[in-house]
């Protein structure tokens, strides 16, 4: 993998990280992507949306560096390149947390694995529960929560060390509707309190729709950036803008993209 | 709940201990029938009563048995424990490790121990050799378990490990381990069975040529003498002790894993 500085960005907003020319092929021979270009814009919500099979997760483990690509490279802005552990934040579709401990310790985690003291990590960690409303909840174990309130959980572990990009992996794809939106509104609060930069996988028009401030649609076979869309709707976004007529333009708009992608993608 | 749901599941606990203490009644009162109806002489079947009396009557002796039987199933229990433990661990840190040593594990673990035991005799002191039994037959499951949990971590959970930069001690500790745990308490309560059944088989290997006397050195000695009742006490004693060994254990797993493991959540969800 290279690691190249980047000096100058090309437009807009500085990139914070890029994928250039990016490929993968798996031991097994799939192609999972291929000559992908994309730009993570710092303070950016940015959406992946595609089919699913579409590598969208990939390309997001690979940011993540828990993927190498076999070809390109990911590139860092220099002021981020040098802090890479506890810098990213990481969300499963799953909740993924630890069942034999309780919350607490669960959010703890990575604050822990980062050699930070138990008494600093204890303000810290109370702090991430307050921001997604489990503070009372912290001698709690997993199993005990619903759904959503471990989807909660997971976000708080990921924020926890108030990481400059936050990657999340379709994380309320298995949760109800009314949970959904509800983690969505909390979700964008969040972002805009604390200046994350969110790069969230999804394969729902809606929600990306709704999130984000800019959707990178992917197509499939093999994986790569297909076309990206802005959505300028000004935040805080709340109910009026789900139900606005702009909301339904945009998610017009984002659906014959993803139509488009999955066209340009489909079976031989 | 609705009070008639708590009363049927009430109702159902009662009967969980209630029906197996009455199959033990019926059981008992047949044999005792049994006894009395063909004239069965006590040295081919004794009556119930006199098995419980002659355990009574005999309890000094077979105390000491049961207590000299009883601490080689435990040592035998710890040390199998330890040593599949650890080996399973070294197995995990190196694949090298696993390679060179898992097919002599199965071999230890295929080969009937009652059929090693007379050559360990030959080679080993008694008690020596009888924990060696204890262990060889004890130590498998706990370190075939044990691998399994420590291969069974979730593997976003590992990403997360990786992600943060844990260090491979960090991943032992914090992940692999207590996701094994379940495993590995699985493994120890086959263990605690096994090792009795270890220890007995080497008991019986030595026969009546051992010094030490454990329980089933008892049972071979009353074979010879036709003490039959006597057989019947201390085979009454080895059932208890291998009863109370997997409670034991059953309530250690429950008292571990009630918190978080699904097999050892209580009914209500």
């Amino acid at each position: 993998m290279t690691n190249v500085m980047m000096n100058a960005p090309s437009s807009g907003s500085p990139s914070l990280v890029a994928l250039r020319g990016v490929g993968k092929a798996f031991p097994n021979g799939t192609l999972a992507l291929n000559g992908l270009n994309l730009d993570v814009r710092r303070g950016e919500f940015l959406s992946l949306l595609g089919p699913s099979g579409c590598g969208k997760s990939t390309a997001l483990r690979i940011i993540a560096g828990l993927s190498e690509p076999t070809r390109g490279g990911v590139e860092w802005a220099a002021v981020s390149a040098h802090t890479r552990t506890g810098d990213i934040g990481f969300v499963f579709q799953e909740p993924t947390l630890m069942p034999w401990t309780t919350v607490f310790n669960n959010v703890r985690l990575p604050l822990k694995l980062s050699g930070v003291a138990a008494d600093k990590a204890r303000q810290r960690v109370n702090a991430a529960l307050e921001r997604v409303g489990l503070h009372n909840f912290s001698t709690v174990y997993p199993r005990e929560l619903s759904g959503g309130m471990r989807m909660r959980v997971s976000i708080a572990r990921a924020l926890v060390t108030e990481p400059e990009l936050l990657l999340m992996d379709e994380p309320f794809a298995a949760l109800d509707e009314i949970t959904r939106f509800k983690l969505n509104d909390d979700l964008l609060t969040m972002w805009q309190s604390l200046g994350t930069t969110v790069v969230f996988v999804t394969h729902s028009v809606f929600e990306s729709v709704y999130l984000s401030s800019r959707i990178a649609v992917m197509a499939a076979r093999p994986g790569r950036i297909f076309t990206e869309l802005a959505i300028d709707a000004p935040y805080p976004r709340g109910g009026d803008f789900r139900t606005s007529t702009e909301y339904a333009a945009l998610c017009r708009r984002t659906s014959e993209a993803l139509g488009g992608a999955m066209a340009a993608g489909a079976e031989p | 709940m609705s009070a008639q749901a708590s009363a049927r599941e009430r109702g159902e606990r009662v009967l969980r201990v209630a029906l197996p203490v009455i199959v033990f009644a019926i059981v008992i009162a047949i044999w005792a029938a049994a006894v009395w109806f063909w004239q069965i002489k006590p040295y081919v079947l004794p009556t119930p009563s006199l098995v419980a009396h002659t355990l009574v009557a005999d309890w000094p002796l077979l105390s000491r048995s049961l207590l000299i039987t009883l601490i080689t199933t435990v040592e035998g229990f710890v040390l199998a424990a330890l040593g599949g433990f650890i080996l399973a661990v070294l197995f995990d840190l190196s694949r090298y490790v696993e390679y060179s040593l898992y097919p002599y594990a199965v071999i230890l673990q295929v080969t009937p121990v009652i059929a090693i035991a007379p050559l360990l005799l030959v080679y080993l002191a008694q008690p020596t050799a009888v924990l060696v039994c204890a262990w060889i037959v004890a130590f498998f499951p706990v370190l075939a378990n044990t691998t399994l949990g420590l291969r069974s971590v979730d593997r976003n959970l590992a990403d997360l490990f990786a992600l943060y930069g844990a260090s491979p001690a960090r991943v032992m500790w914090d992940l692999k381990l207590p996701a094994a745990l379940p495993h590995v308490l699985g493994g120890l309560r086959i263990a605690g069975g096994l090792s009795l059944v270890g220890a007995v088989a080497a008991e019986i290997a030595a026969g009546s040529g051992g010094a030490g006397s454990g329980l089933a050195f008892r049972i071979m000695e009353a074979q010879y003498r036709l003490n039959i009742p006597r057989m019947f006490a201390a085979l009454l004693l080895l059932c208890v002790a291998g009863l109370v060994i997997f409670y034991l254990l059953a309530l250690v797993n429950y008292l571990a894993l009630r918190r978080w493991h699904e097999s050892a959540l209580d009914g209500e969800r």
